[in-house]
């Protein structure tokens, strides 16, 4: 296995998918604001999973272009982790996914940028300054939701609720985990998890949420194993290059 | 369109880049937005270096058209572009000349400050109107029309207006 491409992959899988679940948002957003807000996120991540899919394209060396990594790849193909495939539900729901996505995504691009491998580097460098704002926005409105009426309270401590078992994965590592740490590409998940603890154990502190306490936890997605979102997701990302192959626009 | 033969200076490439604008805000140019970070010369050829502001900045592609459009009406026919993330783009590189602009634009400029842009949470800058002066701001938005900008409204001129957010 080429482990840098499939390392790669991962990062570039998770930015395009949660970027492409923030775009579905665009024109649905609760207030004008927090429409241009989200869909913000969604050009941030999209950016990013394009510079990841130029390497990725360019490390497997076989003619394929950022495009074809994004249309012309099959569930099974797909190495993002399970949570930002999840459904955005309501807003409440959605800043959650984002907030426990963000509070890994900000860790692991800041440990990132000091990988051997150049051009991963300079991508986290540039994604590092953009997550910032990510985890910030989110961070905001866990605040606000946790802490506010108790109807928001209610809907962001149920969505909590039904996400954490997707949280444990960001942190189980693959074997190209494990084979990029040991090469000093990749990054220490462990180093990762400490961080991500304390953010989250913080943000929840403050905004009066319950940190669930279930240990059952899903994992799968590094490994193309999905729950059933993910086709419905590329269904509709990759309908156009699959019935026009090779359009452009 | 001059054909010309010798070689240019690296200040004759940087002056026909003064004609090139951001497409959205065209009051800027490329070099006031400090994203231009390189200009080779050689027999090949102009290779001009640039940095995105935002990694999913859309008017990248535009850019990198209109640079090749611009060299070429000044003699410079296929001209290449190339694109660098590190060191990664920040509001520090934006040219005074440019600040101003921004300003007369209506858009308010990045307030220079030693806050650690990396916090997690940040105190409330005191960002000027741009239509009144007035410092009685308050941010409604960490997210724009654009990736660069913040909403803010005036609470003296009851303006709403663009604040270019430090990077
Ligand atoms: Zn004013």
């Amino acid at each position: 296995m080429n482990h840098l491409l499939n390392y790669t992959l991962q990062i570039a899988d998770n930015a395009l998918i949660l970027g492409h679940r923030l775009s579905e948002w665009c024109g649905h957003g609760p207030i004008l604001e927090q429409d241009i807000a989200l869909t913000n996120l969604s050009l941030d991540l999209v950016g990013q999973a394009r510079s990841l899919y130029q390497y990725a394209a360019k490390v497997e060396g076989h003619g394929r272009t950022e495009d074809d990594m994004a249309y012309l790849r099959d569930e099974m193909d797909f190495k993002n982790v399970l949570l930002v495939e999840q459904k955005n539900g309501d807003f409440g729901r959605t800043i959650v996914r984002q907030f426990l996505f963000d509070a890994y995504h900000l860790p692991f691009y800041e440990a990132l940028q000091r990988s051997h491998d150049e051009t991963l580097a300079a991508i986290a460098e540039k994604s590092l300054k953009e997550v910032t704002y990510h985890l910030r926005y989110s961070s905001e409105w866990m605040i606000r939701l946790g802490d506010g009426t108790e109807e928001s309270h209610r809907r962001v401590q149920t969505a909590l609720d039904e996400l954490w078992r997707y949280t444990a994965e960001l942190f189980q590592p693959s074997a190209t985990d494990e084979a990029m740490l040991a090469e000093g590409i990749g990054v220490d998940l462990g180093a990762v998890k400490s961080r991500w603890e304390s953010t989250v154990a913080e943000i929840l502190r403050v905004a009066t949420l319950q940190q669930p306490d279930s240990n059952w936890m899903q994992n799968g997605g590094k490994a193309g194993r999905h729950t059933e979102h993910l086709g419905y997701i590329l269904a509709e990302m990759q309908y156009l290059q699959r019935v026009h192959p090779g359009a452009e626009w | 369109m001059a054909v010309i033969s010798s070689l240019p200076t690296k200040d004759e490439i940087l002056g026909i880049l003064e004609s090139v604008c951001d497409p959205e805000i065209p009051v800027l140019t490329i070099i006031d937005l400090g994203i231009v970070r390189g200009v080779n010369i050689d027999e090949a050829g102009v290779e001009v270096v640039i940095t995105p502001t935002y990694s999913g900045c859309p008017a990248m592609n535009t850019i990198e058209i209109n640079i090749r459009a611009a060299l070429e009406d000044h003699g410079y026919p296929n001209a290449r572009v190339k694109t660098i993330l590190s060191p990664a783009w920040t509001t520090d590189w934006l040219s005074d000349a440019g600040r101003e602009k921004l300003r007369e634009y209506g858009i308010a400029p990045p307030v220079r400050s030693s806050q650690d842009k990396l916090a997690l949470f940040q105190t409330e800058r005191k960002v000027p109107c741009p239509n009144c002066g007035s410092t009685a701001t308050e941010m409604v938005s960490q997210f724009g029309s654009t990736a660069c900008k913040s909403l803010y409204r005036c609470t003296s001129c009851l303006e709403p207006f663009d604040y270019f957010k430090c990077h």
